[in-house]
């Protein structure tokens, strides 16, 4: 038994092995291990969804998950959402509503209607606000957030 | 965060001679929701993490056979709010399950975690407590069923052993429908944990169960077989009087900062009274729709 382990995990697409402490986080690994600065260090108990990526296609908090049970999973990170430079109809569709103001929640919501859109395309405006319920934003920003979703799954446009 | 082993079994023998081993100084990790979170804060200091997800006899199933509904110890929250025989049996462990966290709290959380962890605020304590829940462990000894009221003995202490985890929980399915409900009282919208968490199931003979959590040191079962509470044409007052009498070991904690005992107490009263309505007017609605 070792507190250091060898994990092989996908990043944004691409495949990474590397040795993790048992007693650290997806959230310090990629953060510090990778490099992925994107995804934000916040309130560390799983309510504010700032360090929120997407696990195998589920949306998570990462701050809650050892980098460890990571092993042989595909992650996604903000920084995976855009092709090249090219931004994603949902990261358009926030700068276009003015959805960022300080814009330091903003990984972590594009991350979670990203999960919220593949799974309901089409969402009411509840269903926007409860797939978004465990992201804060303390600018109180919520309106052009959920505006800005309702927005991109409206236009519809090809990613 | 501290410093800690880390064990990955692969196979339920392996888990439980660890778990033998190191005894207290083993904490079983599931989602991890809860478990992280006391890591990171000190208030637990394992030697060694066991997480149980490599395990092969484990898994996030749900299984249906002989009269029961299987949830695999995997089975995150999430999965079972979306399932369908959960939603129509079992509606309101699908209402709790649903409102635990927010999703990505319930895309890791599961239901032997919730338990395990026995917080007397979990959400899906008093819907298993209504529908009489077993749960399933595995240990040295064997594997055994313990009955979900014996299983929450007070905040963070269940009737599992040190060397036992949990490897299922069993819903026996009724042989007719009922109405049942789950409510809550939190401080706002959205995520957070709950003052109050209520389930209620009103049964075709006149069987009212209820179960509250959130009141004091673990989640209570109570029971009203006189049909008053069933009774759709009995008053509010005469149900209200009922359930204060139901509801008279409610003992809610002055140190809480959620909500004041005062507030509890008042608020478990309201969706007692909710709930039942709530309950009564579904079992309606599928006695209605035969």
């Amino acid at each position: 038994m070792t507190t250091s382990w060898p994990i092989a995990l996908t990043v944004n697409g691409r495949s990474r092995t590397l040795e993790v402490l048992a007693h650290h986080t997806l959230l310090e690994v990629l953060r510090a291990d990778l490099a992925l600065t994107g995804t934000k260090e916040c309130c560390l108990v799983g309510e504010c969804g700032a360090c929120t990526v997407l696990v195998d296609g589920e949306s998570v908090d990462s701050c809650l998950m050892l980098a460890v049970e990571a092993d042989g999973a595909a992650v996604t990170t903000v920084e995976g959402l855009a092709d090249g430079d090219r931004l994603r109809p949902l990261q358009r569709s926030f700068l276009a509503s003015g959805a960022a103001q300080c814009g330091f929640c903003i990984p972590g919501q594009l991350v979670s209607a990203e999960a919220l859109l593949a799974l309901t395309p089409h969402p009411t405006k509840a269903e926007v606000e409860e797939g978004l319920a465990g992201n804060l934003c303390r600018c109180a920003g919520y309106e052009q957030i959920i505006e800005a979703v309702l927005a991109a799954a409206a236009a519809e446009l090809p990613t | 965060m501290r410093p800690f082993a880390y064990a990955r079994p692969t196979n339920l023998a392996d888990t439980v001679a660890l778990l033998a081993a190191d005894g207290p100084e083993a904490r079983l990790l599931a989602g991890g929701t809860d478990l992280i979170i006391r890591l990171r804060d000190g208030s637990i200091r394992p030697r060694i993490v066991v997480d149980v997800k490599r395990i092969g006899e484990l898994d996030g199933e749900i299984r249906q056979g002989d009269g029961t509904l299987t949830i695999g110890a995997l089975t995150t929250m999430t999965a079972i709010a979306a399932d369908e025989r959960i939603r129509r049996d079992f509606t309101a462990l699908a209402e709790g399950a649903a409102v635990v966290g927010a999703v990505q709290i319930r895309n890791r959380a599961t239901l032997a975690g919730n338990i395990s962890n026995a917080s007397p605020a979990a959400d899906t304590a008093p819907s298993l407590l209504v529908y009489g829940a077993r749960v399933v462990v595995a240990g040295s000894a064997g594997p055994r069923r313990i009955a979900i009221d014996d299983w929450f003995v007070r905040s963070g202490v269940t009737a599992l052993a040190r060397d036992e985890l949990v490897t299922a929980v069993e819903l026996p399915i009724p042989a007719g429908r009922r109405g049942a409900v789950h409510v809550r009282r939190t401080r706002r919208r959205g995520h957070d944990l709950a003052s109050v968490t209520l389930a209620c199931a009103v049964h075709p003979d006149g069987v009212t169960r209820l179960a509250y959590g959130s009141l004091g040191p673990r989640p209570v079962l109570v029971g009203d077989d006189s049909g008053l509470l069933a009774d759709g044409g009995a008053s509010d007052h005469a149900k209200a009087d009922l359930l204060d009498r139901l509801f008279a070991d409610a003992s809610p904690s002055p140190r809480s900062m959620r909500a004041s005992p005062d507030y509890r107490l008042a608020m478990l009263r309201v969706l007692g009274l909710r709930a039942v309505r709530a309950a009564v007017g579904r079992l309606a609605d599928v006695e209605r729709a035969g």
